[in-house]
């Protein structure tokens, strides 16, 4: 011990470090298997990382002169301004299409999910085939993308927001499937096993001992998917099927920058205010 | 075993007969159940007429018109239909798969560069999630201001759909892969410096107080305190954004942003069924394939850190 006024721990172990590492070799040798196992894999993550760099055609200039050009539109978006009345009422109809296809296709998604994820449950399914079957299939519909799903609606009942809610509902039932097929496997089998000892047959094992306990559950699941579709309604205009996006991806190729930002102000308000409803709906359902 | 069986069956049948209950308690207890079930289902049938009044509502907004969906279901079975049927005539796709399949090498490259788009902004976003977090919780920053600042500029980040970053990016960038990686990588940071924060906020702090204690610096109290507690939740949160983001990069396309999508919306507005189905097949593969890889790894890295508790 040194005679100098020792202030923290810190300290007092810096002026032994020498000591400390002749005592614990262990802890102070350079090389591990567990550090070299990190080393490779960050360099791995790090070389991939320069490659798709490169590869995706990444150079500074570009970056430099995007960016500036970023800054450019930046300015020309204050203040936020809808250009005239008229244009304001279109844009507000917008949004109202928009809320509009994400409510009706979350709730028709939840309508025809809800039979679906009884039959993709390992618990309540018709058998090991068709709970494969029903599986692979809400797989497949999840794998394609609203916007792609908003295309081929379009193609077949015409552009407009009906497209839309085709499109929200048809790739939510993949996402419903999957998240009730889940609560009805991890629901409490007791109560199933309750109403079948006294008597109950299979359906009405699922209606009394299994519905009860998963409805809190699937209904959180609807409002959440809803604020997502919030989102995800706002954009599928930009392919023709209704609701602000169209407007939005308009304004944004007509360089219109101050109505560009007033929609994307109008949206982020009502994400917003939705979140906040939808909050408060899962919070009741859950206490 | 056999001494357990005589006396099973020495104890007689288990099963005794009901006695049914008095008529007179039988309607009471009844009429009890009733009672009980009303106000639940007075709420449930007032909640009911409620989402039945906005979904009339929603549905006159959007011009929903069930004959227009009648009149057209055939061509939606149809559309399936003829992205199955071969152009050339001859049956179905999957019997010919080199002609299905003809453009495999093209549309190869361009699946590995949208997984490229995918993994570079997702490295970004949560490189930029990463530093933004610590700024965001609560419990290491105390300033309400830089606080308050960091958290908005996330939320921002990730309430504004990636496609329309794209959209902007495409026309300040120019178009190609670097206005998708870039639209990305920001609503990769808003979503991932989100749930980095939350896993910050949560961990135990006693590490912390101990680092403080003796008497390390911001930044040494992040590595060594901090660091090891949320390293395996970012990885698997990073993970599962891969595999959100591999299905964005598929799309991001349809603005022009790289990737596979450019291939798919012309196909698929120059009406080539076989493309479309062939596109569609191989991103559905991928994306299964990435799911099940991920899923797999973020198996791993949950039990290594149950493992180190």
């Amino acid at each position: 011990m040194s005679t100098a006024r020792i202030l923290t721990l810190r300290e007092a172990a810096l002026a032994d470090r020498a000591g400390l590492a002749a005592r614990h070799p262990r802890v102070f040798r350079r090389f591990t298997a567990a550090r070299l196992g990190v080393a490779f894999v960050a360099a791995t993550a790090l070389g991939l990382l320069a490659f798709g760099l490169w590869r995706l055609e990444f150079s500074p200039g570009r970056i430099a002169g995007g960016f500036g050009q970023l800054l450019h539109f930046l300015g020309l978006m204050l203040p936020p301004d809808p250009g005239s009345t008229s244009r304001a009422l279109l844009i507000l109809r917008g949004l109202a299409e928009t809320l509009a296809i994400a409510f009706l296709g979350t709730l028709l998604a939840a309508a025809l999910a809800f039979p679906l994820g009884f039959l993709a449950a390992r618990n309540t399914s018709a058998g090991r085939v068709v709970h494969f079957l029903s599986r692979r299939a809400l797989d497949s519909i999840r794998g394609v993308d609203a916007l792609i799903w908003a295309l081929i609606w379009v193609s077949v009942v015409g552009l407009g927001p009906f497209a839309g809610v085709l499109a929200i509902m048809t790739s939510d039932i993949g996402t419903f499937g999957k998240l009730f097929s889940e609560a009805i496997e991890t629901a409490d089998r007791r109560a199933v096993e309750g109403v079948t000892s006294a008597g109950g047959g299979r359906l009405a094992g699922i209606r009394f001992g299994v519905l009860p306990a998963v409805l809190p559950v699937m209904a959180g699941h609807v409002l959440y998917m809803f604020e997502s579709n919030t989102r995800s309604s706002t954009i599928i205009g930009i392919v023709g099927a209704g609701g602000i996006g169209l407007m939005l991806s308009e304004m944004i190729r007509t360089l219109e920058w101050g109505v560009v930002s007033f929609i994307v102000l109008l949206i982020l308000v009502a994400v917003a205010v939705i979140d906040a409803i939808s909050g408060r709906l899962r919070a009741a359902l859950a206490g | 075993m056999p001494g357990k069986r005589a006396f099973l069956e020495g104890a007689g049948p288990l099963v005794t007969t009901l006695t049914p209950l008095p008529g007179a308690r039988l309607a009471e207890l009844l009429d009890g159940y009733r009672a009980a079930g009303r106000a639940p289902r007075r709420r449930a049938l007032v909640l009911a007429v409620a989402i039945a009044v906005l979904a009339l509502l929603a549905g006159s907004v959007a011009e929903v018109d069930p004959t227009r969906l009648w009149r057209h279901l055939g061509d939606f079975f149809g559309y399936f239909d003829r992205l199955t049927a071969l152009e050339a005539g001859g049956g179905r796709v999957w019997t010919d798969p080199a002609e299905w399949f003809w453009g495999w090498r093209k549309w190869g490259l361009l699946l590995a560069d949208t997984l490229l788009i995918a993994y570079v902004g997702t490295a970004i976003g949560a490189a930029g999630g990463f530093l933004l977090s610590f700024v965001a919780a609560a419990n290491l920053v105390s300033n309400r201001w830089m606080r308050g600042t960091a958290r908005r500029f996330l939320e921002f980040c990730r309430t504004v759909p990636d496609i329309v970053f794209a959209l902007i990016f495409v026309i300040a960038f120019g178009l190609g892969p670097v206005p998708g990686v870039l639209a990305i990588a920001i609503h990769t940071m808003g979503a991932l410096g989100k749930l980095f924060s939350e896993v910050v906020e949560n961990i135990d702090l006693k590490p912390v107080e101990g680092a403080t204690a003796a008497g390390a610096s911001w930044v040494a109290t992040l590595r060594f305190a901090v660091l090891p507690q949320v390293l395996p939740n970012y990885a698997s949160y990073a993970l599962l954004r891969f595999e959100v983001n591999v299905r964005q990069a598929s799309v991001l396309g349809f603005v022009g942003a790289g990737g596979i999508g450019q291939d798919l919306i012309e196909a698929i507005r120059k009406f080539y069924y076989n493309d479309v189905a062939a596109i569609l097949v191989l991103i559905i593969v991928t994306v299964m394939l990435i799911d099940l890889g991920t899923e797999r790894l973020r198996h791993r890295l949950i039990g290594a850190m149950e493992r180190s508790r």
